[in-house]
This record gives structure tokens, sequence and C-alpha cells, in this order.
């Protein structure tokens, strides 16, 4: 006759991870069998030894061993050549078309923002979506559509930084009564009465979850592990949130590549691996997918000591219910295939979060993405 | 004796209403050095930046070289405009580039340039007082907002609207005021308006650009626009632009709704008249007879009964807050590696300077509040306003130990001082209820200081405070 060990709520939930700066699909994913792969980065490569193969003629970066086990799982779908036509190498702007599913002209709606309001169309959870990070990305941004922003979970709150406790407390209460005072001052001030309310609720709801969570996975002390850390926080505190996104980098290794991008995928592989451990261990990963985009990819011909920045990328989604394997195919990297040096994509980026929104979310994907796109079937239905 | 304290009060609060829209806001002090000047005086002192020194800007690059010339660092263009509005003598001069950064919207999402971005901005800095023409000029030949709008693709073999478009749309007369055909005509006349890159300084980064007009790319042969024929250069489709009173009307209306009060946004503006009628009428007047001389503007509408009528009747933007509050509590005497950190709370407020969302600029008004953007800015202020490193805030507690030591005469003077501001009946009851709760108040111990802060804090935190 207890509530407290209600089974946790299985609604499908999406993570995604953004790679910001253009992660380097080259060495992400590794053609390391082909000619040209050594012929176009005689300096900025992954030895044939190093590489971590996943099937005859690709291998992953050393430092994401962890994922390739995940992968031989049959639990990670790895999609090649993911991009847009007239691929744009500025990191604003693509990362802007990513985000707005707009590549022809500016676009102020994000496509998960657009999903959350079909998913709480009467906003009545404020924590749907939750974003990690200072700032909102635009992939969530939708009129009228409330997302948590969340910079550190442990502090996450209106007027944080008033101490002790009981001080901030009494200033939060009156606070309260402030905005709960409606006298009819029009509908601005009504606005603001909400808005003031819902950042209260939201927090509130939030703070319960580093209250309630407790877990024998160690996470490293990194950015990347933190973020994922506190989605797991919210996660497993069951709170109704679907949606939830943070970043990584910066990916934009002009220089000094094979250092820094060792790091950033080490980092990395071992968060997504602690995360998915982490969920198991509360029996919280099931419904839970995880998904990684870049911007772009990097140039195909190294510049001595980086890569700059290219076209057509890699997405991966990892998950119970993911189907594992590659999808698509590699680009080409014949010299007469290149367009102005780089890969061309022939997977668009679209179609891969129609598959995400529809067989996923389960939610009709041609108004978030903007039309109808073939979708690769990577989910288990 | 209570008439002439609330003479002093209302004309202090009419020059700090002056001064939170002509500008960033002023400290009480700085406004006590203003105040005997009288009202008119200092709007002409705002009008007239020569007279003052302005900000060295060689003083910042001292201290961060990478900033001249940021190219495509991410983040990081803003900082040094951040910096200028903080230390300004001359904040009319500033608060005008924001006014023309939001109607002539240009971003480095796309221009993926900072530098000229900013050299846009410096354009705003020195002509914004002049004749609106002069700017729609300078943006027609700004590579940044070429880059921005395809001007570089448009030539006579293969028109590109978008320039043209917008122009009419957005910078000069809006939904409404023209035909299809008059766009075409328009974007005909500017074929052949680009940019070409400068020999590069430097063996890496972005190249500078500059305006260039190529004759082979121009149609030279005649255009029909808005009733008049001709062969048409980019220059005389403006000249004709100019003399339509709709697009005095449209100019109007952006000063309106930028300096006077909060109006929909532009979208709307061709489907819901504005707020005030008269009010346009007089600036639609105003711009007509002075030949769109911006100065002259807005001599008029500093000094008009419906500009000091709209006391707190805009939503602060970001930049407002972020700025505002740092003019407030001082402390920017060099410009310390914070200002990276508080030009990004910015962005994080919503508001990423010479990055707006789209050519249409930012939505104003209420759309600036979220949940989260709400708990950023509360948040932002609430930590300044309590900093007692500060010397503003040393300087507001100082003050504050002179009244009563009372809690309603220590509410009335904070809301005084953070303003003044107008806090309606029942957000004032609550504040004094606030204080009353926490016992005798006195200033003979350190609860005093404390409470005041907590007090302060929460004045930052009220509705009444997200206006300006």
């Amino acid at each position: 006759m207890t509530t407290i060990n209600k089974p946790m709520s299985k609604e499908p939930t999406i993570v995604v991870l953004q790679l910001s700066g253009g992660n380097d699909y080259l060495n992400t994913v590794i053609p390391y069998t082909r000619s040209e792969y050594r012929d176009y980065r005689p300096i900025v490569n992954v030895g044939e030894d190093e590489v971590v193969p996943i099937s005859k003629d690709i291998g992953l970066h050393p430092a994401m061993a962890p994922l390739a086990d995940i992968y031989k799982d049959g639990k990670m779908a790895i999609i090649h050549g993911v991009g847009y036509e007239n691929s744009v190498r500025s990191h604003f702007r693509s990362m802007d078309i990513w985000h707005t599913c707009e590549p022809d002209k500016l676009g102020t709606e994000g496509w998960l923002g657009r999903a959350i309001k079909n998913i709480d169309p009467n906003k009545e959870n404020v924590v749907t979506g939750v974003s990690i990070g200072p700032s909102l990305y635009r992939a969530l941004v939708a009129p009228g559509v409330p997302v948590a922003t969340v910079e550190n979970l442990d502090s996450y709150g209106m007027l944080t930084d008033i101490s002790p406790e009981n001080k901030r407390n009494r200033v939060l209460d009156r606070y309260k009564k402030m905005y709960s005072t409606s006298i009819g001052s029009g509908p601005v001030m009504d606005f603001l009465s909400q808005t003031g309310l819902d950042a209260l609720k939201g927090a509130d709801i939030l703070n319960v979850a580093p209250e309630k969570y407790s877990s024998s996975v160690e996470y490293a002390d990194n950015s990347i592990s933190k973020k994922l850390k506190s989605i797991a926080k919210v996660h497993l505190a069951d709170l109704g949130s679907r949606v939830f996104y943070c970043d990584h980098g910066s990916f934009d290794t002009h220089a000094n590549q094979l250092a820094s991008h060792k790091y950033l995928w080490n980092s990395a592989s071992i968060a997504i691996k602690d995360f998915f451990d982490d969920l198991k261990e509360h029996d919280a990963a099931d419904n839970v997918i995880m998904f990684i985009f870049s911007e772009f990819g990097r140039r195909v011909r190294d510049n001595g000591a980086g890569t700059d920045h290219g076209s057509g990328g890699v997405c991966m989604v990892i998950g119970d219910s993911v189907i594992g394997g590659e999808y698509g195919q590699y680009p080409s990297m014949k010299e007469s295939d290149l367009d102005q040096g780089d890969l061309v994509p022939d997977m668009d980026f679209r179609s891969v979060y129609t598959t995400l929104i529809e067989d996923w979310l389960k939610l009709d994907p041609i108004p978030i993405v903007g039309g109808h796109f073939e979708k690769p079937k990577f989910i288990a239905s | 004796m209570v008439s002439v304290t609330q003479k002093l009060k209302s004309e202090t609060s009419l020059l700090s209403h002056l001064m939170r829209r002509a500008g960033f806001g002023s400290s009480r002090s700085e406004l006590e050095t203003l105040l005997p000047l009288g009202y008119e005086k200092n709007v002409e002192l705002l009008l007239h930046p020569e007279t003052n020194e302005p900000v060295d800007k060689f003083k910042f690059l001292r201290y961060y070289p990478m900033w001249w010339k940021p190219g495509t660092m991410g983040g990081a263009g803003q900082a040094s405009w951040v910096w200028t509005m903080v230390t300004t003598p001359n904040p009319l001069q500033e608060k005008l580039c924001l006014f023309y950064h939001n109607i002539f919207a240009t971003g480095v999402a796309k221009v993926d340039h900072y530098d000229e971005i900013e050299d846009m901005i410096q354009m705003f800095r020195e002509k914004g007082l002049g004749h609106y023409k002069d700017i729609l000029m300078s943006v027609a030949k700004s590579p940044a907002m070429i880059y921005w709008l395809d001007q570089n693709e448009n030539r006579s073999t293969a028109v590109n609207e978008n320039w043209g478009r917008e122009l009419l749309e957005l910078f000069t007369m809006g939904v409404g005021n023209y035909t299809e055909t008059d766009v075409r005509e328009a974007s005909r006349a500017f074929t052949g308006w680009t940019l070409e890159h400068k020999l590069p300084r430097f063996h890496m980064g972005r190249w500078d650009w500059e305006f260039k007009f190529i004759p082979e790319d121009h149609d030279y042969s005649e255009k029909e626009f808005l009733g008049h024929k001709g062969n048409f250069d980019g220059e005389e489709i403006i000249d004709i632009i100019l003399s339509k009173r709709s697009t005095a009307e449209f100019i109007a209306r952006h000063l309106y709704s930028f300096f006077i009060a909060d109006e929909p946004q532009v979208p709307a503006w061709s489907v819901i008249p504005p707020k005030s009628p008269e009010a346009i009428q007089f600036l639609t007047d105003s711009l007509l007879e002075s030949n769109y001389h911006i100065e002259t503007v807005l001599r008029k509408l500093f000094n008009s009964d419906f500009f000091k009528s709209q006391l707190f009747e805009k939503v602060k933007n970001p930049t407002e807050v972020v700025v505002g509050t740092l003019r407030i509590v001082g402390n920017v005497a060099i410009p310390s590696p914070e200002i990276m950190e508080h030009s990004s709370q910015i962005t994080y407020m919503g508001q990423d300077l010479l990055n707006p969302p789209s050519v249409e600029g930012w939505h104003n008004g209420i759309e600036w509040i979220n949940s989260g953007t709400l708990m950023k800015r509360t948040n932002f202020v609430s930590e300044l306003i309590s900093d007692t490193s500060r010397p503003g805030v040393i300087d507001i507690l100082n003050r504050l130990k002179k009244v009563d030591e009372n809690p309603v005469s220590l509410v009335d003077e904070c809301l005084d001082l953070l303003g003044p501001l107008e806090a309606s009946e029942v957000t004032r009851n609550e504040l004094i209820d606030h204080i009353e709760n926490l016992g005798p108040f006195s200033w003979s111990n350190d609860s005093g200081t404390e409470r005041t802060l907590e007090l302060l804090q929460l004045i930052v935190a009220t509705k009444e405070y997200q206006f300006c």
C-alpha cells in the first residue's frame, strides 16, 4: 500500500549529445583500410594497429573502446555520411540548420522545441525538456515551450546566491507571495507572475533529483561526465522529463588534433558508458536512447596539425531499443567524388530526426522536421 | 517642505527615466551630478557625444589583444562592445548602436566574421545621430549586410531579392506599403553592389571585406518603383523610399517601441495600430520635417510629454539588465576578466549580441521573459547588488544609513535608490512586512547591513524591477 516503490514510468526519452565545433568523422569512425585515408591524412591519422575494428574496413578511434563494446553488444547505430545539400562550413550557421531544420532560411524554432510542444501541449510539466548548459540551445526553443535550463543541478534555482538555507527559504517564500498576488494589472504582469511561479516550480521539482539519487557508478570529474550525471539524476527521479540536451567540445580541431580529439572522445566514451551503466543499475535504461551529432565533419585532407571545417558527418544512436549496426554508406574519398575537398553527405540529417521522432517519440515527424524524409530503421519496433 | 521634496523626487524620477531609456541607467551619485543642469540640458548632453572623450578602445585591447579583430572566435565578439557600453560617458551613442543593431539585425551565425559586424556597429556609433539616409546607404554598402542578405549574389542576370525585400519590409516601409513588383525593381537597382576581400593581414584567419560595385553586374535599364520611372540605382531607390510618409511612420514606430513603450513585434505592425497614434504622428512629422535627422527627432522625443509619461512601460532587454546593473554597482575602472562572463550573461538571458536570431532582430518586450531567463536575470542582479566589494553597493548602503531606522523608511529609500522604482502597493507591503518580520531594525550591529542586502535582493527580484 505504499507508493514509494511505484515502478518508474517508461515513456520514451531522448538524450541529445551535441559535439560542438565539428567532430572529425574520419578519425572517429575510421575507414582504416582505405589507402585514400593514409594519403589524405599523412599526419592527423590513427594507426591501423590502434583502431578498434568493428567491421572489416571500419574501426573506431581507440579512445572510443567503451563505445565499441556497446556496438558489439548490438546497442549502437552508426549512421554514415549525414548532412545536408550545399553544406555550410560556418559553425554557427550549420548548427542553426541542425537545430531548426531550415537549411535555406533562418529559422527560429527548434525541432525539439516543437517535439516538446507535441509531447506536452498543455504545459503540464515545466521540466518535460531539460537543457544542461548556461544557454538554451536553439534546438529546444519554441514559442510558449518552457524548458528548464540547468547549469548545475545541485545549485539550480532562483536566488541561489543567498545563504544560509533558512534565509534563502524566507526570501523565496516572500518571492512566491509577491508573484502570487494577481491584482488584474494586465496581461504583461499576469504573464510575469505565472513565469516567476513556473520558475520556482521547475526548480522545486528538479531539486528533488539530487536528493533522491544514489548510485554505485563513479563518474569522472570532468565536464561531460558531470553533465550526463546530472541527466541521470533527473531521469532517475522520474519527473516526467522526456527530452534532455547537453553538449561536449570543442571539437574545432584546427591544430593539435591528435591529442585533443583523443581526450574529447576518451572523456565522452567513459561518460556515456557510465551513464548507461548508472541507468541499468536502476532498471531505467530501456526507455532511453542517446543521439550524438556534430554540426559538420572536417576536411578530408589534414593541414599538418589538425583539420579544417568540412562537410558530411557521422551520427550515433545508443540504447537498448536501438538496432545496432551501420546505416548508410561511408562516403567515397576518391578525389573526383569530393566537393571542395570534403566528403559529400548522402543521408539528410532530417531523415535521422524522422526516425527519432516517429519511431521513438511516437510523434508526427512531418511538421517537426518540415517535410517527408525516408528514415533509416535503427529503432526496434 | 513636503512639496519641495516631492518636486525633487519627481525631477529625479524623470531624469532617471531619461537615463534608462537614452542610456543604460545611472547610479544615484551620477544622477545627483546631472540633476542641477536640468532635464533639457541633459538631453542636449546626450545628443552631443562629441563633447566627451570617447571610450579608449585601446585600453580594452591592451588587456585583451585577441579582441582586436576576433574574426570567428565563438562567443567572443561582444565583450569589447559591452565594456564600451558599461564605461561610456556617451550612453545614448551606445544605446543607438543597439537600436540600429536590432533593426539592421546582422548575425555572425551566417556572416561568420565578427570584425565586419563590429565595423557596422562602429558605423552606427559614428553616424547614429545623423540622417537616416546616411545610415541606410552605409548599411547598403556594409559587407556584413551584403553577405547576410545575399547581395553578393544579386546580379542583373540573376536577381536576388533578399536585400531588396528586407530593405522595404524591415528597414524602411513595412508590409503593406509596396508590391512584389516594387521588391523586384528595388532589387534590380542594387545589382552589382557586392563585396570583395582586401589583402590578408594575417597568415590565418578572416580577411577584411570591403564594398565593391561591379558595373558589369548592374542592371542599367529602366525600373518602375513605387510609381516612379527611371534608370534608378540603389541610392535613388532609397531617396524614393524616404520620400514616402509610410516610411517615416514605420521608423517612428521603431523609435517609439525602442525608446518609449513596448509595442507588438514588427511583423504585427501592418495589422495592429500603434499604442499612441498621436505620438507616431508627431514623430513622423518630425522625421519628414528634419529630413530624417535623428538627433533632431530624438530631441523632440525626449522632451515630449508622451515620452515623459511612459515610465516603466518597457521590459528591460538583457543588455539593459546587465549593463545597467554594472553601471550601478561600479568597479569597472579596468577591463577585468569578469567582463567576459558578464557579456556571456547577456547571451544566456537570450540576447546574443552580434548574433540576432534572424534579420527580424530580437523580439522585445515580454518575449524576453521565460522561466529560464527570468531566473538568470534575477540571479545575476541579485548577486551583484549584494556584493559589498562594489563601490556602487557601498554607496547605496552609506546613503541608507542616513534614513530613519524603521522598515517603512528603509523600504522606501531602497526603492528610491534603485530607480526611483515604482512598486505596487502589494509589493511594497510585502517588502515592509518582510523586514518587519525580522525584528527591530538597527544599523548598530551587523544585522542592519545583512537585512538591507536581503531587501535589495528581494527588490531586484520583483516584477517591477524587470521594467525600465
